[in-house]
């Protein structure tokens, strides 16, 4: 897995820190560093300060988004054939934190009436990482929408491939995609919201593959993690070389949305594109 | 107005008060939402381009924006758009293909911006690519020339099948200063210059360059007229079999 956020606390304190504390617990952000009471980063659980949206569940997410979500393939989740023992501990607990059976939540939500195909990464299941039933779940999902004519939000956050799920973690990276293209190719609509953190295969595949690509402010978007540049090519990368904002300057992001404001401009999004009346077909 | 001699007509085209591009997107259409980037290395604030309802209906706009004081100037290159401008520009008019929206272009820039790195990033090729795409575009696509429409820079978003030009502005080959130091090794004979450019709406809508000379609106005006015209053309377009569009479009420019 590639993992490279910058002073960021391991993904075992962070799930600690997430829902479990009481609201008067003081917090730090962990990009502008203002200490801050819990309380105050509300429902959207975002930094009052700079505005970063904290790692939230995916499950979380769907509730704070969707007027209304309905879970598909809910019991999907590691195929058997994966046998190591620190790696099903590793599910096991990951389950536990989540509520989810693989590290993508997928389903059919709406947005103003308007049925959307959902896919929410969840970056407390083993890092977000890409495993063969995730890209199942993202691909059957893309399949559903196309065969309904549905526009498909994603969110993805993501540590990458999953290791020890080797070479078919990085051929849902291909599979996914067939989907994506297969939606778009019956002209659907396609937005992503880059959440903290999306690197690695889910960059490299879905995350930059949406007719119109989000991001939360100060989100991690990148491919490869800070450590491995600096110890692959000894070279020094700059502090916020893979920030959204910088991201965005080159080119790879139509806009950053503010957590609180996201499902407003979702709405707007799925409205220009599922109008009745148009010019033409 | 045609009383003005053509180098008037040529500083009314550049005055700094002119509505600009993102005055005309805001005023035309509701629910706009800006897209950016190229998605390959850069996003040139000199292009402003997005979604938006036009009379409800969506609609792609792209445009060409000059700055409003000398910091946005340096920032959008004083609307003269990079290579990686023209190519964010393309790649938002092949969504609109897409999607089905017709596009809106709208023109106001001195030319392709002449430095060093968009020659390198391919400046002749991003404007190229610009006008053989833009031909073969399979919706609706119609520009407004709103002040200066400067070369090669300006018809990389002037391929579509109509354009239509502010009553102050400009469409020329090269700037009058160019053509001046070019034909005469004498930059001081502007005046001169602008008129052998035949560069005004007038001229060029008897040329047949044009469709169109549409009446100049200033800031805060209202848009409503252009916005009933804009969307009986569109209609209008969208009405035809998208070979015969896009036959149409490119016989247009065959007869020049
Ligand atoms: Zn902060």
């Amino acid at each position: 897995m590639l993992r490279s956020r910058f002073n960021m606390p391991s993904h075992e304190e962070l799930v600690k820190r997430m829902d479990a504390i009481p609201d008067h617990i003081l917090r730090e952000c962990p990009i502008c560093h203002s200490t801050f009471f819990s309380l105050r980063a509300g429902t959207s659980k975002t930094c009052p300060n700079c505005g970063y949206g904290f790692r939230i569940t995916a499950k979380r997410r769907a509730k704070i988004t969707f007027d209304s979500f309905e879970e598909i393939d809910k019991q999907m989740t590691v195929p058997e054939q994966y046998k190591d023992e620190k790696y099903l501990a590793k599910v096991k607990k990951a389950k536990k934190v989540t509520g989810i059976n693989e590290s993508v939540l997928t389903g059919i939500g709406t947005l103003d009436k308007q049925q959307v195909g959902v896919g929410i990464m969840d970056p407390f299941f083993v890092m977000g990482s890409l495993g063969s039933a995730t890209g199942e779940k993202i691909t059957r999902m893309f399949e559903e929408a196309t065969r309904k004519k549905l526009p498909v939000i994603m969110f993805t956050a993501s540590g990458g491939a999953r290791m020890q799920e080797g070479i078919h973690s990085l051929m849902q990276m291909a599979k996914v995609s067939g989907a994506v293209e297969a939606h778009s190719q019956a002209g659907l609509f396609y937005a992503v919201v880059l959440c903290d953190p999306t690197t690695g295969g889910v960059t490299a595949s879905f995350a930059m593959q949406g007719d119109v690509i989000l991001a939360e402010p100060h989100a991690l978007v990148g491919f490869a993690g800070r450590r491995v540049i600096e110890q692959t090519i000894m070279q020094k990368p700059p502090k916020d070389f893979q920030s959204a904002e910088t991201v965005m300057e080159h080119g790879f992001i139509d806009a950053i949305v503010p957590r609180k404001e996201m499902k407003q401009t979702l709405k707007q999004l799925i409205s220009l594109h599922t109008k009745e009346q148009g010019y033409g077909r | 107005m045609a009383d003005k001699t053509a180098y008037e007509r040529v500083k009314a085209a550049r005055r700094p008060d002119k509505i600009t591009t993102a005055e005309l997107v805001h005023g035309l259409t509701t629910s706009f939402f800006e897209q950016h980037g190229d998605r390959l290395e850069a996003d040139d604030p000199a292009i402003i381009g997005g979604i938006g309802l036009l009379n409800d209906k969506p609609i792609t706009v792209v445009g060409i924006q000059k700055g409003a004081d000398t910091d946005e100037n340096i920032a959008r290159h004083f609307g003269s758009p990079t290579p990686e401008g023209y190519r964010k520009a393309l790649r938002i008019m092949k969504q609109a293909e897409k999607f089905h929206r017709p596009i809106l272009a709208l023109v106001n820039t001195p030319g392709a911006w002449p430095d060093v790195d968009s020659e390198y990033h391919g400046q002749g090729s991003a404007v190229a690519q610009n006008i053989i795409q833009g031909m073969q575009l399979k919706v609706p696509y119609i520009t407004i020339i709103v002040g200066e429409g400067g070369s090669g820079g300006a018809l990389a978003l002037s391929c579509g099948d109509r354009v239509f030009m502010f009553e102050d502005s400009i469409y020329s080959v090269l700037s009058p200063e160019g053509y001046a130091s070019i034909m005469w090794k004498d930059s001081s004979k502007v005046k001169e210059a602008a008129e052998e450019l035949k560069l005004t709406p007038e001229a060029l809508l008897e040329d047949g360059i044009i469709d169109k000379i549409i009446h100049e609106y200033e800031p805060g005006d209202d848009l409503s007229n252009l916005r009933s015209f804009l969307d009986q053309e569109f209609s209008e377009l969208a009405e035809l079999p998208i070979d015969e569009l896009v036959d149409r479009r490119n016989q247009r420019y065959r007869n020049f």
